[in-house]
């Protein structure tokens, strides 16, 4: 097991002048975007002395100019955001920092500007930045923080939930990390191992080796644990994995296979799945006594739950009706209600961070969907059709689902593979995510910093 | 009459339409084969079948979503259970699996019911059940890596192994 450090105490935030006045670019992220708003984003300027030193320590020949491509892609594959080419840019980074000459900017359609400043002071790295409102002709948003040099990234994820916050008037979802299961090998003998990555693809680690079987791992939204299905030594049960330390360790002795882990909204508890004699029913375990609580009792399957983020329902998947169906309950278990009425079968409920949806699965007439209905099971929206895909996640602001898909082998059984997908809330901006091989159960992070 | 001539003629048009509704329906022969292997959406077929041991079949399959035993599939317990008292020093585990076309967690439950099925037939057989142990794999693996009904009857199954 790699430890694996992360440096989420060295960021100060500090905020200069939030201008909340009337401007005149907003972004309405309700509906589907079928006009991306312009924006420029121009290369976060610094001088000689910290380029020669990021060069030195990052191996890094322009970081202001790495760091606003970060940017552009977190905005560009937002959705919501048209990020213009920097070809077109007539103003210098620190003379656009200073003072952006707005008419430049509005003659290359720009309704939005990015300007910002890098640099070394006392080893740290220090950046300023500023949104400005092109048309109105001022600054929306001026912040400066600080942090360790290689988590330069991350300075960028940063910046772009600030702007996209800013401008949608929602929290952005940028600086976090997926963890999820990579996957290599045939579909009958698939080697898996535990994987986190930055939201943008990069800075992938493997957390497992790959030596036994790894299925679901999902964050803990308060903290740097992860919850996850091992079959270490050939006994299927659920872990817990601090990231931070590497140091990992089996939760809870049940004479039998535990499963389908999440955290509660606190993250003190885990709720999980235990099948014993053919029949799986839904159980809590408290982190910090180890006391467990049984939930659910019916000689059914009750699995996949997910707490409501106020923590007193818990919605989950069971096939006491027959077929496997979407119900929720009080958290003590008690007041079960089916939701799922629609044709098919619906599974892998989990609710959204807002409260107000959930997302499943639904399998119909040998399609896999993923959609979103309201928590009384009203309004169910399919966002997307295909051969196999299912396990959404949701992203902290509710906005985006993360899901995974799998392809149709063909008469040989050749040509499978799965990947990451999202797709916002909407339906619309429908993309592949990128991961080193190929990937499965995605599980979205909080936002680190904030 | 008119009318008689009429609903003779619609009554040929009909009898010329199921035949060739018939032709187009006739099974091209993987279709054919396919449907000789699967009875009542359950893989009776013996193409991934091993062996517990000499004339025992290691597996028995499932129907979609189903942990019912077929009466081929208490057959075959009942060989590994007879197979079993004679070897009383050998212990087993079923592994349990689902076909993959449901949610991961979902298959996992179900494997375990299904190897559950297993297991509970065997103790009706005298096994007892220590010497059983059961695991279920869910849809993680597959015997057979198809995406057609014939490779998910085949996946659906719970096989026994030897412990150890």
């Amino acid at each position: 097991m790699k430890i694996i450090k992360f440096f989420l105490k060295t960021f100060i935030i500090f905020i200069l002048n939030v201008s909340s006045s009337f401007s005149l670019v907003e972004v309405d992220i309700t509906r589907g975007n079928l006009n991306p708003l312009p924006i420029a984003v121009s290369s976060l300027s610094q001088n000689d002395n910290s380029k020669k030193i990021f060069q030195e320590k990052l191996n890094i020949d322009d970081l202001g100019l790495e760091i606003s491509k970060v940017i552009e892609n977190n905005l560009k594959q937002s959705g919501l955001f048209n990020p213009l080419s920097k070809d077109a840019f007539l103003q210098k980074p620190d003379i656009a920092h200073l003072k952006p000459r707005f008419e430049d900017w509005s003659l290359i359609k720009a309704q939005a500007l990015i300007t910002g400043k890098v640099l070394i002071e006392n080893e740290k790295l220090k950046v300023e930045f500023r949104l400005w409102d092109v048309l109105a002709a001022r600054e929306m948003l001026a912040l400066s923080f600080t942090t360790v040099p290689s988590n330069w990234r991350r300075v960028g994820h940063i910046i772009t939930d600030k702007v996209y916050e800013r401008l949608t008037g929602e929290k952005g979802y940028f600086d976090t990390r997926i963890i999820y299961v990579s996957e290599e090998g045939p579909k009958t003998q698939r080697i898996k191992k535990l994987a986190i990555m930055d939201q943008d693809g990069f800075n992938t680690k493997y957390l497992t080796l790959g030596n036994e079987l790894v299925l679901t791992p999902r964050f803990n939204p308060t903290n740097q644990m992860v919850t996850y299905l091992s079959y270490f030594r050939n006994l299927p049960r659920v872990y817990l994995l601090d990231i931070e330390t590497g140091i990992q360790e089996v939760v809870g002795d049940f004479p039998g296979m535990t499963f389908a882990p999440r955290f509660s909204p606190d993250g003190k508890k885990i709720i999980m799945s235990f099948a014993k004699d053919g029949n799986s029913d839904i159980y809590t375990m408290d982190i910090e006594n180890r006391i467990v609580e049984r939930i659910t009792n019916h000689p059914s399957i009750d699995t996949s739950p997910s707490y409501s983020p106020d923590g007193k329902y818990i919605t989950f998947n069971s096939d006491r009706s027959g077929y496997q169906q979407i119900y929720i309950m009080k958290s003590d278990g008690s007041n079960v209600k089916r939701i799922s009425f629609g044709k098919g079968i619906y599974g892998t409920p989990v609710w959204s961070p807002r409260g107000d949806l959930i997302a499943f699965t639904k399998l119909h007439k040998g399609k896999f969907y993923i959609g979103v209905m309201r928590t009384d099971g009203k309004g169910e929206r399919l966002l997307t059709e295909n051969f196999y895909q299912e396990a959404p996640s949701w992203a902290p602001n509710g906005r985006v689902i993360i899901f995974y898909r799998e392809t149709k082998t063909d008469d040989k059984g050749e040509g499978f593979s799965a990947k990451l997908w999202s797709i916002d809330l909407t339906g619309y901006n429908e993309r592949m995510v990128k991961t080193e091989k190929d990937a499965s159960d995605p599980s979205w992070s909080s936002l680190l910093s904030n | 009459m008119i009318l008689n001539k009429i609903l003779k003629s619609i009554l040929l048009v009909l009898m010329f339409g199921l035949v060739v509704s018939a032709c187009a329906t006739k099974k091209t022969t993987t279709d054919a084969k396919m449907d000789s292997q699967i009875q009542a959406d359950v893989y009776i077929g013996t193409d991934t079948v091993g062996e517990l041991a000499k004339g025992v079949p290691d597996r028995v399959f499932f129907a979609t979503n189903e942990s019912l035993l077929t009466t081929k599939s208490r057959d075959t317990l009942r060989k590994q259970a007879a197979w079993l008292r004679e070897n009383t020093n050998v212990n087993v585990v079923i592994e349990g699996h689902a076909d993959e076309r449901g949610t991961r967690e979902y298959n996992l439950a179900l494997g375990e019911r299904r190897a559950n099925a297993a297991k509970d037939y065997l103790m009706t057989y005298g096994i007892s059940a220590d010497r059983i142990t059961v695991i279920s794999y869910g849809k993680e693996r597959p015997v057979d890596p198809g995406s057609n009904p014939l490779s998910w009857s085949k996946n659906r199954r719970s096989v026994t192994v030897k412990a150890n």
